[in-house]
């Protein structure tokens, strides 16, 4: 295997590795004030699967010869990055709805993409993700949809997280063709089989109809149907936000990150007890 | 012959292990690959297979087995590897000419 193609596979496969785990966090934090009982079992059968997909990336990214420790130092040290989608804070309940309709649905047009990637092992956890992560998604939508049909106040919650989260959804594509540094060579390759562009316009489309079922206005007043290309066009994307979100400047990178170091260390003496004592079952060969 | 391990990481005592999971997905059809993960032992990989890779009753029974046991061929040698299957058109049934009036063959 070329060591360029390896490299950029560890890259962008770990990338999205540690996307998953972290997004653990903004969701997590709803768990314990879901508003009934069904909606917190779903929440945490949906956090579960999100731990569930970051595993089977670390482990198609390990295959490329990496370890997993490895893996996790450059994550905490910051060499490696995440969807810059979690640094954004989950502040109400619609949030929730709001990530599972938008960010999931962002998520699955791209990977939806990526289960034709050019590297097996990624492929075949692609196709996975993409079968799980659709009841995601439709649990957004339910929450959204409901809330959309609520009281005025819960109208005013859904729509105010629409409005929070459009953009940075948008911003999960990545820049725009013309401005990506990864993305032509990875198209070459194969790694990737749709351009940044190219995709966003089809989550566009897509969420565009389903917003209007449910009532809620996209926070964009230059969206409009272009009979031309048969495509809705859009307004400019904030880059400068993004770049400083991608330089740590968002509201929680701060918070994402020694979360997930604390809960590391914490996890320590567990791991090496562990390991001790499938280390003692072996020796006196009881477990073996 | 040039034989490999699975995986070219060496597991030291200080590290999970890295196992393969295989999943039946129905009682009496043969097991398949399903992916990996890490474990202390047997018993926490099997746990850890059920949890990982059968959330939604994917499967009726599970294997693990370190990856550091598993032998694999090495693809890049497959053409030299399998040569000895490359000649032997004769164990299709297409090889043989058969009258058309032949019938129930």
């Amino acid at each position: 295997m070329p060591e360029k193609y390896r490299s950029h596979l560890i890259r962008q496969i770990s990338q999205h590795a540690h996307s998953e785990i972290i997004g653990m966090q903004p969701e997590g934090n709803w768990i314990t004030r879901a508003p009934t009982l069904r909606a917190k079992m779903v929440l945490i059968a949906k956090v579960q699967d999100e731990a569930g997909h970051g595993l089977y990336l670390y482990s198609a990214t390990e295959t490329l010869g990496v370890t997993r420790s490895k893996l996790i130092e450059q994550l905490q040290v910051g060499k490696a990055k995440y969807s810059n989608i979690f640094n954004y804070p989950t502040l109400t309940w619609a949030d929730i709805g709001a990530i599972g309709w938008l960010v999931d649905g962002a998520a699955i047009v791209n990977q939806q993409s990526l289960r034709k990637t050019s590297y097996g092992p990624y492929s075949r956890a692609m196709i996975r993700i993409c079968k799980e992560e659709s009841f995601h998604q439709r649990q957004g939508y339910e929450i959204m949809s409901k809330m959309a049909n609520g009281t005025p106040e819960q109208q005013e919650m859904a729509q105010d997280a629409l409005n929070r989260w459009w953009w940075p959804s948008l911003m999960m594509f990545g820049p725009h063709d013309s401005d990506s540094a990864h993305s032509s060579i990875a198209m070459k390759w194969k790694i990737k089989r749709n351009t940044n562009d190219e995709l966003r316009q089809i989550f566009v489309d897509r969420t565009v109809k389903q917003a209007d079922l449910i009532g809620l206005e996209i926070p964009d007043d230059n969206l409009k149907w272009n009979p031309k290309n048969k495509h809705y066009d859009f307004g400019d994307i904030n880059w400068d936000e993004f770049w400083e979100v991608i330089k740590g400047n968002g509201f929680c990178n701060k918070e994402r990150m020694s979360n997930h170091i604390n809960s590391h260390k914490e996890g320590k003496w567990v791991r090496e007890a562990a390991l001790a004592y499938a280390n003692k079952n072996q020796n006196g060969n009881k477990n073996e | 012959m040039q034989i490999k391990i699975r995986t070219e990481i060496k597991m030291s005592k200080n590290k999970m292990p890295l196992w393969e999971v295989f999943i039946q997905p129905k009682t009496g059809v043969q097991f398949q690959h399903a992916g990996s993960l890490h474990a202390s032992d047997k018993e926490m990989a099997l746990q850890n297979a059920r949890d990982l890779y059968t959330r939604r009753q994917e499967g009726t029974c599970i294997w693990v087995v370190k990856a550091e046991h598993i032998v694999s061929s090495n693809s890049e040698d497959r053409e030299p590897f399998f040569d000895p299957a490359d000649d032997k058109v004769y164990r299709y049934p297409t090889f043989f000419k058969v009258s058309k009036k032949a019938k129930g063959l």
